[in-house]
């Protein structure tokens, strides 16, 4: 049995930042078929299309890029690096 | 801090930034490298394999000292299907020839290393500070800026990676095109170093770096790798962003697949995973450099895209450390001319435009096209695995002269025409 992306993500170390969301999703955004792209692109899985709705957490990010160059300025409203120091942090990389 | 001017600022502490870093410390330059990551290299990720011999004309031997994993010796790549594996191995002592040697590594071991010879020769370093904006004054740029903070310096250099949202703020660089930057997606396993040996038939210190071809990207233009670290492995795939969703598996289920594959499976049984990562690669090549320098900055490294995509294989950390040593030079000569202006710094688009990295990048130029062709990744693996089970499989059935094997397998994948044409464009782009 494969391990579920929350088990892999489960594995890394993270410092999450509560007060700070360094990605924000445009939930007006209407174009679903690019929805739906990013939400297959995420590597952690953090975006999910469920009844029309967009849901996304920030917590788990790899901080990798992905949704930011496919979707910047649609689905994805705000893209930028965590604070310094927080996020993940990659002991092996 | 903000009444202090440095000599210079490098932003990003990576293999480029480092190795900047250390080259202008060393030429007495006051040097202050910046890094958003509590550490170094804890934001930083590779495949797993680095070409030594940029980092080799600075430290000579470096292996020796460096935190290297392994030195590959043997190379395969393999042509996939849904369980099927046609394999070509290479394995001689020239591939490790110092000097001419790869090395596994994993970046936040090797990345500390450099960054430590950096330190030792001067340069000084804050960590776990994110820079918000490059500052600029009359059209040059002076410093940064950091939440609240202000630190200047008569150059910056930004060596903040594939994601430099510093070089586009200043309009030296484009948003990332889809089409022209890939997704890594890499889990870390232990296995132990015994287990790697016996099962990769290798010394402790000698490794394998193999590639993956066609069914493991589900279709999609990419391919999967596989690294043997000291006792770990890196495992992995890659795939071109604005191809995601042309077939229905994403990414990360394209890792999986390449860890379900009868040929991979039984190497990685028993494993645990100890790290799952995701990073940007660009594979547009020379097509999509950005501007490298204006009056005050440079860009250096993966921020400045010097990414190459070999077809078979991306390579981008030699690309980084030899332009962050040509940052440096074009820095230290603007340096003893106390002239920091865009023609002062422009030496450093020549000096590279005269090295190995712009070389490599016209001669593989046509590359990226040409990979963007979907047969490679669906129909010729297709096609290998009938030829060689033709080839193999002997049950006692109707012979049949090997021609007309091959041309059936050719037919099945497309046709004699389209597959003449791949081949001449594949040879033409490398």
């Amino acid at each position: 049995m494969a391990m579920s992306i929350d088990d892999k993500l489960g594995c890394n170390r993270f410092h999450p930042d509560d007060n700070y969301a360094h990605i924000e999703v445009n939930p007006d955004c209407t174009d679903t078929r690019m929805i739906e792209r990013v939400v297959m692109a995420c590597p952690a899985k953090l975006y999910a299309w469920e009844n029309g709705k967009l849901r996304f957490n920030y917590e788990g990010c790899l901080e990798c890029g992905t949704c930011r160059v496919l979707a910047g300025g649609n689905v994805i409203r705000s893209w930028n690096h965590p604070m310094g120091g927080m996020g993940v942090e990659f002991r092996m990389g | 801090m903000s009444e202090e001017k440095f000599d210079v600022i490098v932003v990003g502490a990576g293999l480029a930034g480092n190795t900047a870093a250390y080259l202008m410390a060393q030429a007495g330059l006051e040097v202050l490298v910046i890094e958003r990551g509590e550490t170094i290299g804890c934001k930083n990720v590779t495949g797993g394999r680095m070409y030594s011999h940029s980092l080799e004309r600075i430290f000579p031997n470096f292996a020796e000292e460096a935190p290297v994993e392994r030195k590959i010796t043997k190379e395969r790549v393999s042509f996939v299907t849904a369980d099927g594996a046609s394999t070509i191995e290479y394995a001689s002592p020239g591939l490790g020839e110092q000097g001419k040697a790869t090395y596994s590594i994993l970046r936040s071991r090797f990345d500390p290393w450099l960054a430590g010879k950096a330190e030792e020769a001067g340069a000084m370093y804050i960590t776990g500070i994110r820079v918000d904006e490059v500052l600029t004054q009359d059209g040059k740029v002076v410093g940064v800026r950091a939440g609240d903070e202000e630190m200047m310096a008569d150059v910056v250099l930004l060596a903040d990676g594939v994601n430099s949202l510093l070089a586009q703020q200043l309009g030296m660089k484009k948003e990332l095109d889809p089409r022209e930057v890939a997704v890594g997606v890499k889990e870390v396993i232990r296995l132990g170093e015994d287990v790697i040996n016996d099962r990769f038939g290798t010394t402790s210190d000698e490794g394998t770096a193999w590639l993956f071809a066609g069914d493991v990207s589900g279709g999609n233009v990419g391919g999967g790798f596989l690294y043997t670290n000291k006792d770990t492995l890196s495992v992995g795939i890659v795939t071109t962003v604005g191809d995601i969703g042309h077939s229905d598996v994403p990414p990360r289920d394209m890792l999986e697949r390449l860890k379900e594959h009868p040929v991979v499976k039984p190497l990685i049984a028993g494993g645990k995973l100890v790290e799952y990562a995701a990073h940007l690669v660009t594979e547009g090549g020379y097509n999509m450099l950005p501007e490298l320098y204006r009056d005050g900055v440079l860009v250096a490294g993966d921020a400045a895209a010097l990414v190459m995509n070999l077809g078979y294989t991306i390579r981008g950390m030699d690309l980084c450390i030899e332009s962050g040593r040509l940052a440096a030079e074009a820095i230290i000569a603007a340096k003893e001319a106390n002239d920091f202006s865009a023609s002062s710094l422009s030496r450093y688009e020549t000096a590279l435009q005269n090295s190995f990295i712009m070389a490599d990048l016209k001669h593989y130029r046509k590359m990226p096209a040409f990979i963007e062709n979907h047969r490679l990744f669906e129909q010729y693996p297709a096609m290998l695995e009938e030829l060689m089970s033709g080839l193999f499989m002997m049950y006692g059935q109707q012979p049949e002269k090997l021609m007309k094997k091959a041309m059936k397998a050719v037919k099945s994948a497309g046709g004699v025409w389209p597959l003449l044409r791949d081949v001449k464009n594949g040879l033409g782009a490398i």
